[in-house]
């Protein structure tokens, strides 16, 4: 067991197991979706919350939560896998958080995107300066400073490395946004968010949002891996592998 | 340990004051881009009182970041900071000498000259002291973060924008808080305390990690 940890640290061997992998993320990521959104959409109740209620937009939820937990999680994830690489000195670690990059900053800008939507109706402006809203600006900034950072430097070695340290000292932000939100008192922070609990959620709208969690989830395993092949294609050209199996692919 | 700070510590000084030119741009740049704000959007008293604070700080934030490329430029171009790199010495500490040696010239000059461009804004004495004490607890951490991202672009093409894109992000806390502490002092003195704490707290965590950081950059950058 022990020799077989590394064996798909190289890129020419985690190569096709990335392959084999990717539909089975493709069917899971339609499958939860599906499923998800269909709960959401038809099986929820029409309006969340007491007094003030708010009425069917509040299903943008469904897209806006999971979103936003993925911008952080997938953040977390690019440092674990540059922290890999500086500390291991694995190739395949840096293309992953590379690969892993872009789909963040996606995540990142449709969080905030169907948040404005969300607030129109519910706060009645686009856009406000709630601490969680400028937080979660910032994560965008930091994704399209690491991607800068990476795509500035030509030589890929110190581009790895700078890029990865500069998204570890970036790390600093995620538990900004995660408790920008559970502010000490509501009064002093005019935090527009409502403090959140997944305990408190109704059962019925809480499973629509892991599913929906879960299919944003596996739609960045699915992106993030076809990214990373043809990281690996690009990086290895000179290999005689990837010539072996562009021959073979009848594409050389 | 201590003599070799001081060592570059003197050096840069020295080096910097042969060079006075440098050393002022970055002054006027601040004083220019604060004076003007009011010719942009109008000399009325209160609606200055109410921008001084956040123009300080931004035009702070934007003279430190300018001043940054400086930072290790001149040395990594004619290979003292390879030599550097390469004393027996921590790296860490050589950049500590120069990234005070960068505030004690770039930073100490701002919060100097912060009364007078308070008394631009109309601000009262007691907001001028305030604002003095915010930018002497949050301009050293400017320069500690600043030194990460210097030490990142260091030698890349167009370093200067990528410098700002990856390190203002970084600075907004900064900038929240240390604009905050003056606009409070204009409710109540008492309340100005917790920010110029979390200033101070600031400081202590940049001084604490920033130097690490920026020397495993160099590191990087010079390999």
């Amino acid at each position: 067991m022990a020799s077989n940890w590394f064996r798909f640290a190289a890129p020419a061997s985690f190569y096709p197991l990335a392959g084999r992998m990717i539909p089975v993320f493709w069917i899971l990521t339609g499958v939860c979706l599906l499923a998800g959104l269909y709960w959401g959409f038809f099986q929820t109740p029409d309006q969340l919350g007491g007094s003030n209620a708010q009425k069917e937009y509040y299903r943008i939820i469904f897209i806006h939560v999971p979103a936003a937990w993925m911008s952080m999680w997938l953040y977390v994830v690019m440092v674990v896998w540059a922290a890999i690489g500086l500390v291991f000195n694995t190739r395949l670690s840096f293309m992953m958080a590379n690969a892993i990059a872009p789909t963040g900053a996606i995540f990142t800008f449709l969080a905030l995107w169907t948040g404005a939507f969300w607030g129109r109706p519910s706060w009645g402006t686009y856009w406000d300066w709630d601490p969680r809203l400028t937080t979660e600006l910032i994560l965008f900034f930091m994704y399209i400073g690491y991607i800068a950072l990476h795509s500035a430097i030509d030589d890929t070695r110190r581009a790895d490395r700078a890029a990865a340290l500069l998204a570890i000292v970036g790390l600093v932000m995620v538990p900004l946004i995660f408790w920008s939100v559970n502010c000490p008192d509501p009064n002093q922070c005019a935090a527009l968010h409502q403090r959140s609990n997944l305990t408190q959620i109704e059962g019925n709208i809480l499973f629509s949002m892991l599913a929906v969690t879960f299919g944003f989830w596996m739609y960045s395993f699915a992106t993030t891996l076809m990214r990373l092949r043809s990281i690996i294609l690009t990086r290895e050209s000179d290999n005689s592998w990837v010539q072996e199996l562009l021959v073979k692919d009848g594409r050389a | 340990m201590l003599r070799v700070f001081w060592c570059v510590l003197l050096r840069d000084l020295t080096l910097a004051l042969r060079r006075r030119t440098d050393v002022l741009t970055t002054l006027f740049f601040f004083i220019i881009v604060v004076s003007l704000f009011p010719l942009g959007v109008g000399t009325e008293r209160q609606i200055l009182q109410i921008l001084g604070p956040g123009v300080v700080w931004v035009a702070a934030l934007l003279a430190s970041m300018l001043a940054l490329e400086r930072l290790f430029a001149a040395d990594y171009e004619d290979g003292t900071l390879e030599q550097m790199v390469l004393t027996a010495q921590p790296l860490s500490l050589l950049v500590l000498a120069k990234i005070t040696a960068h505030w004690l010239l770039t930073g100490l000059p701002l919060v100097l000259i912060a009364p007078l461009v308070g008394m631009q804004y109309h601000l009262s004495d007691d907001a001028i002291l305030i604002m003095m004490l915010a930018l002497l607890l949050g301009t050293p951490v400017l320069s500690l973060i600043g030194a990460i991202g210097a030490a990142l672009t260091l030698g890349l093409r167009g370093g200067g924008i990528l410098l700002s894109l990856l390190i203002l992000p970084l600075y907004i806390p900064v900038l929240v808080y240390g604009a905050g502490a003056v606009t409070a002092s204009g409710i109540d003195m008492a309340d100005t305390r917790p920010y110029l704490a979390l200033l101070g707290a600031f400081l202590v965590a940049a001084l604490t990690f920033a130097p690490l950081a920026s020397s495993a950059a160099l590191k990087i950058s010079i390999e």
